[in-house]
């Protein structure tokens, strides 16, 4: 939000505590904050320095504690989604980006990514027939086992949801990550210092992955720097994208980043779509829904448990993969009382742009809406408000962009590697903007692997052999 | 040796133009969203030319005539980045931080041109570079030693020109003048021709004129921005 947004923001609220705090004041400074406003609104730019006023916000906690909030000065939702939308835009464009770029260095780098030996079980055909129309339907097979395991899996934790099972699904969501921050890193940097012959005793290597391991579970799932926070969820989002494209056949993988798009599409946009359910569901409870992978661009303190969506292999944990959805804004006005907020999507996710409008006499006391997002603040205690202005991106997205990218740079080709990351940033743009129009929850994927994917096999097809041989001759267009 | 001449080359081609993306560019987020829309449309550009060069089987030996196309097809879309970016003006200044973009009205147009020109210019290197690393080595026994050097220099020309040149033909549109969007085009061309030379080895009689090319495009770019000798005189002497 611009600033001067938010000095008219701060000035309407300053304005509508004077009423109730008229009697504790003087008139004559009731008089001078008549004369404010009203320059205020005459001019809202010249008024620019006056709006930090410290005092002001002070005579509030002391006089408005006790406020009712009337109807908040609502800005237009519109104008409000714009504000955030370019900074946040990028907020998303960062953590994608380095989520990439880990997985496009491990691949062109440790070369046991690349390779094909094992697969995973729910991959039962293993496109090993040299006919293209059997490797055709091995891969529709395979993908379609995956995305039935897939759907059981997110009908699974909306029942639970529904009946209220948390420990259940937090239980799950600890033990799936719990084998991504053990396991999964330690054949990550097993397979890293192979392939750098890198030497390192069991002892070192023990005490590190130890470290490294309970600090991510502290981490994700109870409080610790966001930046940490942050860091590890890129991690565990690119292991987790390593692994599908290690254990996946060939073509299963294309086929199963078209087939999770279409079911990210349905899931969050039919009448009865399971990832709609649960969002509708977790908006009528007036709680956050369901802890899970959710990267956020803001605080993310009060967020216990983002979890981790189920590894690959062994257990079956590769609930929701795919769906993102995004969340339009909400005005909610309630207080928001909860313990710790375990705010999530389900396992995949998608964007949330919140703005909450939390309860005014609490609102009034912290900094204005607009700097949350940019000032970090105090870890603050339970009756927090929870003022969420950041974007959220959930881990599912990640995992199944980096799928792509790092896919198309497994086969060496820098080119192909660059138009699918460019397409896919310009994907999540267009969804973002769509969030925009629409204002109701979108799938985060389907726009962004689409241009993706059109991009991959455009690029390899046609475009490969003209840009080979425009720098094979050095000619320059 | 090999990872030396990676690092000297890609810090050749990409250095300037990272470093203008660093001090212009990073902190706005909308700019860095308007580079990128405008690396997409290059990238648009650069698949529909391909396409019309895998079509057309019998010339497709003939990278002259690819070339042609590939060229027109650049200018076509630099004119839809025109459009699109003259009709979001006022969206765009909606949803900006500072309230300042296209304060400047050329603003915009150095920002798709760096992003235009960046996407065109990784097109061209990022596979050369990424042979470059080696096992292997050119001009020990055969081929010429200054391919790498010879081809990033290119590159970094291709991606100054076609920021310089994205400026000019915004200004030029607006004013239309059609004079200086005919010099864009103009030189455009001349550059691509004069790099079909690169074939015969001669790097030295296509890198010297496109360097020319480029300070003189320099030159344009920064009038159509308004500035003149005396501001630069200014500038330099307020410093000091």
């Amino acid at each position: 939000m611009s600033d001067i947004e938010s000095d008219r923001e701060v000035t309407e609220h300053t304005a509508l505590m004077d009423g109730h705090i008229a009697e504790a004041r003087s008139d004559r400074e009731i008089a001078e904050r008549l004369a404010r406003k009203r320059k205020t609104k005459a001019d809202a730019q010249r008024n620019y320095g006056s709006v930090a006023r410290p005092e002001e916000s002070n005579s509030s906690v002391a006089g408005g504690s006790g406020l009712q909030a009337p109807a908040p000065a609502q800005l237009p939702a519109e104008e409000l989604e714009l504000k955030y939308g370019a900074r946040h835009v990028i907020k998303l464009f960062v953590p994608v980006t380095l989520c990439m770029i880990v997985v496009v260095a491990t691949i062109s780098s440790i070369q046991f990514y690349s390779v094909k030996d094992v697969y995973l079980a729910y991959t039962p055909f293993h496109e090993e027939s040299p006919y293209a129309m059997t490797k055709v339907w091995n891969a529709l097979a395979n993908s379609m086992i995956l995305l039935s395991v897939i759907a059981m899996m997110t009908v699974l934790l909306i029942v639970l949801y529904k009946k209220r099972c948390y420990k259940v699904i937090h239980g799950w969501l600890i033990v799936s990550s719990l084998m991504l921050l053990f396991l999964f890193s330690y054949l990550y940097i097993e397979e890293a210092l192979r392939a750098y012959h890198i030497p390192m005793d069991y002892i070192t290597l023990t005490f590190a992955m130890w470290n490294f391991g309970v600090v991510g579970m502290i981490v994700i799932h109870w409080k610790g720097p966001l930046r940490l926070q942050q860091a590890y969820l890129i991690f565990i989002a690119a292991l987790m994208a390593l692994v599908f494209i290690k254990y996946l056949p060939e073509w299963t993988t294309w086929a199963v980043l078209a087939v999770i798009s279409i079911w990210d599409l349905v899931a969050v946009l039919t009448p009865k779509g399971p990832l709609r359910i649960l969002v509708e569901t977790a908006q009528e409870r007036n709680e956050p829904i369901f802890p899970a992978l959710i990267y956020s661009s803001t605080v993310m303190y009060c967020l216990v448990a983002a979890g981790v969506e189920g590894n690959g292999s062994g257990t079956g944990g590769e609930r929701g993969a795919g769906e993102g959805e995004l969340r339009p804004l909400t005005h909610e006005t309630e207080v928001r009382r909860e313990g710790p907020a375990r705010r999530s999507e389900t396992d995949e996710g998608g964007f949330d742009q919140w703005s909450r409008q939390a309860p005014r006499q609490l609102r009034v006391d912290t900094t204005p809406v607009s700097y949350t997002t940019r000032v970090e603040r105090q870890p603050q205690p339970q009756f927090e408000s929870e003022e969420e202005k950041g974007v959220k991106l959930g881990l599912g997205d990640f995992i199944f962009y980096s799928v792509l990218v790092g896919k198309a740079s497994s086969y060496g080709d820098w080119n192909t590697t660059l138009a699918c990351f460019v397409a896919i940033l310009i994907g999540l743009c267009l969804t973002l903007l769509l969030l925009a129009i629409f204002k109701k929850a979108l799938p985060a994927l389907p726009i962004s692997i689409a241009f993706g994917l059109i991009f991959y096999f455009a690029t390899r097809g046609v475009v490969k052999p003209f840009a080979d041989a425009l720098a094979a001759e050095q000619v320059f267009i | 040796m090999t990872l030396a001449e990676f690092f000297s080359c890609t810090l050749l081609a990409f250095g300037p133009p990272l470093a203008m993306f660093a001090m212009t560019i990073a902190k706005d987020p909308v700019r860095i969203i308007i580079m990128i829309a405008a690396a997409f449309f290059w990238l648009l550009s650069f698949l529909v030319s391909s396409l019309v060069w895998f079509i057309v089987v019998p010339l497709r030996s003939y990278l002259a005539f690819g070339m042609v196309f590939a060229v027109a097809f650049q200018e076509i879309f630099r004119y839809f980045i025109y459009l699109l970016l003259r009709k979001t003006e006022a969206g765009l200044k909606e949803i900006s931080e500072n309230n300042e973009i296209s304060s400047h009205k050329l603003e915009m147009a150095y920002v798709s041109g760096l992003g235009f020109g960046s996407m065109s210019g990784a097109f061209a290197l990022v596979n050369v570079l990424a042979d470059s690393v080696g096992p292997g080595t050119l001009g020990l026994q055969n081929g010429t030693e200054f391919f790498f050097v010879s081809s990033a220099a290119m590159t970094l020309c291709m991606i100054l020109l076609n920021t310089f040149w994205s400026v000019i033909f915004f200004n030029g549109m607006d004013e239309k003048n059609y004079k200086k969007i005919f010099w864009v085009v103009g030189s455009h061309f001349l550059v691509s021709g004069i790099s079909l030379m690169n074939t015969k080895g001669l790097y030295i009689f296509s890198i010297l004129p496109s360097y020319i090319i480029l300070v003189i495009t320099a030159i344009i770019a920064f009038k159509c921005a308004g500035g003149n000798i005396a501001s630069v005189l200014n500038s330099c002497f307020s410093k000091a």
